[in-house]
């Protein structure tokens, strides 16, 4: 982001510095990488014109709001997907969790009849706790990889909010302070809006100001390296399915406010938009490499995508194909850009 | 230099044994501050064995480490480095997603305030941008840009930075495995640059590698292992370097 206002040129002797700044403003590797960076952003400006041309209804406001009260839960859950895959993990119980997270909140409801304080407190506490309990059978129980740990609380998350539902489906009701950050609007932008907004913040600051967040970068660069230079490699990634099963009780809050009501039919599939939303945003797969902005656009991307196609009457199967299409421009472009890393530093080499 | 003072690292009477496999029988060996001490032997001599137990990573069945002529345990890493013990492993442990600054400082960030948990304290960014630049501009590296990551920068620069990151903290020992392993000519030349620094800012400096050049060049004293035993220590010349090949092999001399 503002990292090119940074640049600080410390080689002494002018030969290298001239080189530096040749790399910086004539390269076409390096301005293929910079490209790259930017990709994710570019494709959804194109988008919103491409769609704003086609379907005059496209940027009206009440659109606008709509598309943000839709993206809103994929966002938030995306947020903590993204400082999982960061970690060269994955999270696919994210959708059970914050199905079970509302079933909890739902019950939580009925049995003590209103506060919006303790309903919303216990969805948290039910999706912290089944992304706690993802972080340390994962870590402590030496699983070879979160795949199959996220796939155990998959299921077991989505036949426990099945099965404690009450008639095993949907439960109607949920208290005013819910209703109104799902459902409400402030200012002709829905509250759910200001949730994400919220959220972003603090993740931001979690992971570009705070040590916890370099950590995570560290152990998503290069987890041996991380252990040898004394992180504690385990607590960084148990904390880190923590919070992304928190991001997922945060979802449920907000989705059970848009919809009123609790359900173990929730979030069928959300793994799924989360882990391509933070792909198509522009994060590395393999981790180590991605920030908030990345999950926040892909979100925005998945969105618009369907929020147009709809307007535009393309079925529901095209929005699939069309989505799936972009998965694979954005992975192709991560493996382009471990190309284009790779020209960069055989250039620095034959610099010197 | 001051040769005969208390030496900075001591080793004495090294066993490590990996189930049947003995793999060091008893070395000994001193390091002085202010001069660089080659650790010579052929592939599975125990050289690795030994700087692994010197930096924390494997403990000593038998024997003890002294440090400036104190016993010390060093069971962990992090114990190691914090007493001033620092390693620049083969791999070289660097994070290519973060800038020369951030590896720098990985894991011993500068934060604040010192009251909350590591984890959740706030980075202090400019005054490790500051040092660490202040590092690379007295070890004389030179990086394109200080604020890329690290995967843009080539053999040899990061090469430097994994260096130049030991120097940063570095109070008594510097270990170097085969720093130049992966290396052009040019860019070996200014790692061993670094080496000499290393060695005159006072730091006891070991060095493995299997090139004899740098070894004749570099090295105040040579220490040879072969199959877990020392067997030679010898100041290495041109005059002598038939000889410590043969040390290193064990053919007769």
């Amino acid at each position: 982001m503002s990292d090119t206002t940074r640049q600080r040129d410390i080689s002494s002797g002018a030969p290298a510095g001239g080189r530096a700044q040749a790399s910086a403003s004539l390269s076409p590797v390096a301005f293929g990488l910079r490209l790259l960076n930017f990709g994710p952003l570019l494709i959804l400006a194109l988008l919103v014109v491409v769609f704003s041309v086609l379907t005059p209804n496209f940027l009206k406001p009440g659109n606008l709001s709509n598309i943000l009260a839709q993206t809103a839960v994929i966002a938030i859950v995306a947020m903590g997907q993204q400082l999982v895959i960061l970690t060269r993990g994955i999270d696919l119980s994210v959708g059970a969790n914050l199905a079970l997270a509302t079933v909890v909140g739902g019950l939580v409801f009925r049995a003590t009849d209103g506060s919006g304080f303790v309903v919303i407190t216990a969805m948290l506490l039910a999706g912290t706790a089944v992304g706690l309990v993802n972080g340390l059978v994962f870590v402590f129980g030496r699983l070879p990889h979160p795949f199959i740990m996220t796939l155990a609380t998959l299921s077991i998350c989505r036949g426990l909010a099945l099965q404690f539902s009450i008639n095993n489906t949907t439960m109607r009701g949920m208290p005013d302070a819910v209703l109104f950050l799902g459902e409400t609007s402030a200012l002709g932008v829905p509250n759910s809006f200001y949730v994400v907004l919220g959220m972003a913040l603090i993740v931001l600051v979690m992971t570009k100001s705070m040590v916890w967040g370099r950590w995570t970068y560290a152990v998503g660069g290069n987890p041996k390296a991380a252990v040898e230079m004394g992180i504690s490699v385990k607590w960084v990634l148990v904390s880190t399915y923590a919070f992304a099963g928190l991001c997922a009780g945060i979802g449920a809050v907000v989705l059970s406010g848009r919809t009123g009501a609790g359900s173990p039919l929730y979030g069928t599939l959300l793994e799924l938009d989360t882990i391509a939303a933070v792909i198509i945003g522009g994060a590395s797969f393999l981790g180590g490499r991605g920030h908030i902005g990345h999950a926040l656009i892909g979100a925005l991307m998945i969105g618009v995508i369907r929020n147009a196609l709809n307007l535009l009457n393309v079925g529901v199967f095209y929005q699939m194909i069309a989505i799936g299409v972009i998965i694979v421009v954005a992975v192709e472009a991560d493996v382009m850009r471990s190309y284009l890393e790779g020209r960069a530093r055989n250039q620095a080499a034959r610099a010197q | 230099m001051n040769a005969a003072a208390v030496p900075a690292l001591s080793v004495r009477d090294a066993h490590k044994r990996f189930g049947a496999v003995h793999a060091l029988k008893g070395v000994s060996l001193d390091a002085y501050r202010g001069q660089v001490l080659a650790l010579l032997g052929d592939n599975g001599a125990g050289k690795s064995t030994l700087v692994r137990c010197i930096s924390g990573v494997h403990a000593l069945d038998e024997g003890e480490i002294l440090l400036d002529g104190e016993a010390v345990a060093l069971s962990t890493p992090a114990q190691a480095r914090r007493a001033g013990i620092e390693t620049v492993y083969q791999d070289l442990a660097l994070f290519d997603n973060l800038t020369p600054a951030q590896n720098f400082y990985c894991g011993r960030e500068i934060s604040f305030p010192r009251w909350l948990p590591r984890p959740l304290r706030f980075l202090n960014a400019r005054a490790m941008d500051q040092e660490a630049a202040s590092v690379i501009d007295r070890l004389k590296v030179k990086l394109p840009k200080f604020d890329a990551p690290v995967a843009l920068m080539s053999g040899g620069q990061r090469q430097a930075i994994a260096v130049a990151r030991a120097t940063v903290f570095a109070r008594n020992v510097v270990i170097l495995d085969e720093p130049t392993a992966a290396l052009g000519l040019r860019e070996s030349r200014k790692v061993l640059d670094l080496v000499h620094q290393l060695r005159d800012e006072g730091n006891a400096v070991i060095l493995i590698t299997h090139n004899m050049e740098h070894v004749i060049e570099l090295a105040d004293r040579a220490v040879v292992l072969r199959q877990g035993h020392k067997v030679g220590e010898l100041k290495p010349e041109r005059a002598n370097q038939h000889e410590l090949v043969s040390l290193i092999v064990g053919a007769e001399a």
